[in-house]
């Protein structure tokens, strides 16, 4: 099948670049899976996690937000961060979402409570993603 | 006799110097390579949010965004990136010189917002109004290490501070090249962007919410996009100035070594001939 190209570009690199098949992305709107033959769209992101196919892989990468925009079978995400599972700092991940929860139990003054509220999505769909790729690898052996 | 051994010890101090500056070149060199490389890295999503922030803006109605909106300019802020540090060349002259300038011609009175210590010094000294400044942001900046800047920056346009925005970095050419720049950032002028393609899109919420979201992450990207510009050039800068300085110590020390050899020889006729003398009127 004549699949989509998939860009996944960041500030500070360009993450991801192929062939795929269909691309399954967290919008602001709900989950969206794009296949090939979309109309123009440009949607924002939720933090979440990505899901490409390509034949029978799958990749998870975990997002945290962003803007995705499908153009003549082309999808180019402009992610503020994007990593693949092998990419992921578990220990970071799981620090940042602890430290998320505190800021937001402990309900202090002076709290930014939606960024909070963010940082906790964020690293919880990193945590998710790392998750999910290893229960995964583990099935396979 | 002190004349030789003060070429001498010349001659040392000089081989001492231009070890020292041969290896801040390599360190150099090591570090542009990275540094192009990150800004290149960047550009397919600066880009990429350029299109697209074309699209939005001829949509019709969706123009109107705190960002876009122009107003007569009774106050000016400038972003002044320069390196932290010196020895590279005439490179920090060069950018001080350039905003300074254009500081100079502006009518309206204008505030400095200084990323790295020589720029810094520079306004100051020379008792511009600095409104915050930024300094030691490292080699290999992310994308957070300067968010505290757009964000400053965001907000004084947004709540009226500050009319127009401008950034003044040296823009990285090539290796011999870097060229002051000083870029209009705020109100984002739909004239700099290319133009857009007859294309509709579908948007999600709305196009408004997508412009809304996109602007302040195009002026992030701006800045940060500045300041891996100013690391390439400081690098490749510094790289071009110490290779130079090498040069010229090693040509000094042959001088150094031809005159040394002279005096030598010198010396050694006259004790000769003092010799030979001094047998001639014993005999």
């Amino acid at each position: 099948m004549a699949g989509l190209t998939l860009e996944i570009v960041t500030a500070e690199a360009m993450t991801y670049s192929g062939e795929v098949d269909i691309v399954i992305a967290p919008g602001i709107m709900g989950q969206m899976a794009i296949l090939p033959h979309h109309a123009p769209l440009m949607t924002m992101l939720e933090p979440g996690e990505l899901c490409v196919r390509k034949g029978p892989e799958e990749t998870l990468i975990a997002i945290s937000g962003g803007f995705l925009e499908v153009l003549d079978d082309k999808v180019v995400i402009l992610a503020d961060a994007a990593e693949r599972a092998d990419d992921i700092d578990l220990a970071r991940a799981e620090a940042a979402r602890r430290r998320a929860e505190e800021r937001l139990k402990s309900g202090a003054p002076g709290v930014d409570h939606a960024r909070a509220e963010a940082a906790l999505r964020r690293s919880l769909a990193r945590l998710k993603v790392a998750e999910r790729t290893r229960k995964r690898e583990k099935r396979l052996t | 006799m002190a004349n030789i051994r003060l070429i001498r010890r010349r001659i040392r101090s000089i081989q001492s110097t231009a070890k020292i500056t041969r290896a801040m070149e390599m360190i150099a060199a090591s570090k542009m390579r990275r540094a192009q490389q990150n800004v290149l890295a960047g550009r397919p999503y600066a880009e990429k949010i350029r299109q697209v922030l074309a699209h939005l803006a001829a949509q019709p109605g969706a123009a109107v965004h705190p960002l876009l909106e122009r107003r007569e300019v009774s106050n000016i802020q400038v972003i002044h990136i320069t390196p932290d540090r010196g020895l590279c060349g005439g490179l920090n002259t060069n950018m001080n010189r350039s905003t300074a300038s254009f500081i100079l011609e502006q009518v309206a009175p204008t505030v400095l917002i200084t990323v790295g210590k020589k720029g810094r010094d520079y306004m100051t000294r020379y008792g511009r109004q600095v409104q915050a400044e930024f300094t030691a942001i490292g080699d290999q900046p992310s994308l957070m290490d300067t968010l505290p800047i757009s964000r400053i920056v965001i907000d004084d346009y947004s709540n009226g501070s500050v009319d127009a925005v401008y950034l003044a970095y040296p823009r990285f050419v090539n290796t011999m090249i870097q060229r002051p720049v000083l870029d209009q950032l705020l109100p984002v002028q739909p004239a700099t962007i290319e133009r857009p393609g007859e294309i509709e899109y579908i948007y999600e919420p709305s196009s408004k919410a997508v412009l809304a979201e996109l602007l302040p992450r195009f002026v992030e990207m701006e800045v940060y996009h500045a300041v891996l510009e100013s690391i390439a050039s400081e690098q490749s800068a510094r790289m071009v100035a110490m290779r130079n300085a090498t040069e010229n110590a090693n040509e000094m020390v042959q001088d150094l070594t031809l005159a040394y050899n002279k005096a030598r020889q010198e010396m050694i006729t006259k004790e000769l001939l003092d010799i030979t003398g001094g047998a001639e009127a014993l005999a």
